[in-house]
């Protein structure tokens, strides 16, 4: 099964977009029905393609917000004020519309069980993305695995899927949030940047052997794997996606 | 310029060697280095795309597409896996 999607042609195909879920001021969840979906593994992405009326063509990858279980597939896009397709993704786009997309896409920034743990996922901003699709997935199939989420937001209001996250963190399932650059009053959680000093505090430490995922801008995505490795974790278990202006 | 890595790519790698490729390994024919494509840098923003070797910068990969016809230069690879 594993050769055949290997095999498994890479097209073009139109998808109805069946609903909008606007998640903070600037991050909309986008669902939609592609004709035909041949399944995907968490952390994976699509490439969406806009066409101009003049033939013009943007391209860019998104990653999958649904779990491969989920009734439908989710894109979570943030809207960059400069973007070339995000703005339209974010503001123009309707129900009933119909997104040019291929996918999925992607083999190395996957989890699924049979890769163990403990996960410890590491989000800049929308780069929660992937790792929302990771914890879906895990619950889904009712997943042992540890799993601790150390998500960087500028605000509380920045923070995506945040009631979902809220109600996840029980158990084997921890959930932080370190808000860089507005608390509201009273708040005791981490309040800046991820650097050397908070993975430290964090992170397991590296002789559990954690498995990571980080993903977000690059910069983030730099400092953060990057301090990893100086704490003593092995570069081979540390997986990273960077994501740029879009 | 920030660069990507090869995951922003895998879509276009897909197309070229008809499989998924971010988790194939490579070498860097500069440097030896050995590791998953998706760990390569990645540059987007020219009139091509730009990979290069994480650990010595050297290009490894170029991705120019003419008329819908994608030119791929891999002398800078001295290995590519092809998980097939």
């Amino acid at each position: 099964m594993e050769r055949t999607a290997l095999r498994r042609r890479l097209s073009w195909t139109q998808a109805r977009v069946v609903d909008l879920l606007d998640e903070t001021a600037s991050v909309r969840s986008i669902v939609v029905e592609p004709p035909e979906w041949p399944g995907h593994r968490a952390g994976q992405h699509v490439d969406v393609r806009l066409t101009a009326e003049d033939g013009y063509q943007a391209q860019r990858s998104y990653s999958i917000a649904s779990a491969p279980e989920d009734d439908h597939l989710v894109l979570t896009v943030e809207r960059l004020e400069d973007g070339e397709v995000s703005p339209y993704l974010v503001g123009e786009l309707r129900p009933g519309d119909e997104l040019e997309l291929r996918g999925p896409i992607g083999g190395y920034f996957v989890w699924e069980e049979s890769l163990g743990g403990p996960l410890l996922l590491i989000a800049g901003g929308s780069g929660v993305v992937p790792l929302r699709a990771m914890l879906r997935h895990r619950s889904a199939v009712a997943s042992v695995v540890p799993v601790r989420l150390l998500y960087s937001a500028r605000s509380l209001a920045d923070v995506i899927y945040r009631d979902e996250l809220m109600q996840a963190a029980t158990g084997l399932v921890d959930i932080r949030f370190t808000l860089t650059r507005a608390r509201p009053e009273g708040w005791t959680g981490y309040d800046r940047r991820i650097d050397r000093e908070l993975l430290a505090e964090v992170a397991w430490p590296p002789d559990d052997d954690p498995l990571v995922y980080v993903c977000g801008p690059t910069g983030f995505v730099e400092t953060a794997a990057g301090s990893l490795v100086d704490l003593g974790h092995d570069p081979g278990r540390i997986r990273t996606e960077r994501f740029g202006p879009s | 310029m920030e660069g990507l890595d090869g995951n922003a790519i895998a879509g276009s790698l897909y197309e070229i060697f008809g499989a998924e490729m971010t988790d194939a390994a490579c070498v860097c024919a500069h440097c030896g280095a050995e590791r998953r494509v998706a760990e390569l840098t990645v540059y987007m923003r020219g009139p091509g795309t730009v990979v290069r070797c994480r650990s010595c910068e050297a290009m490894v990969m170029t991705l120019v597409e003419i008329r819908g016809i994608t030119c791929v230069d891999l002398r800078g690879l001295a290995m590519l896996e092809h998980p097939s």
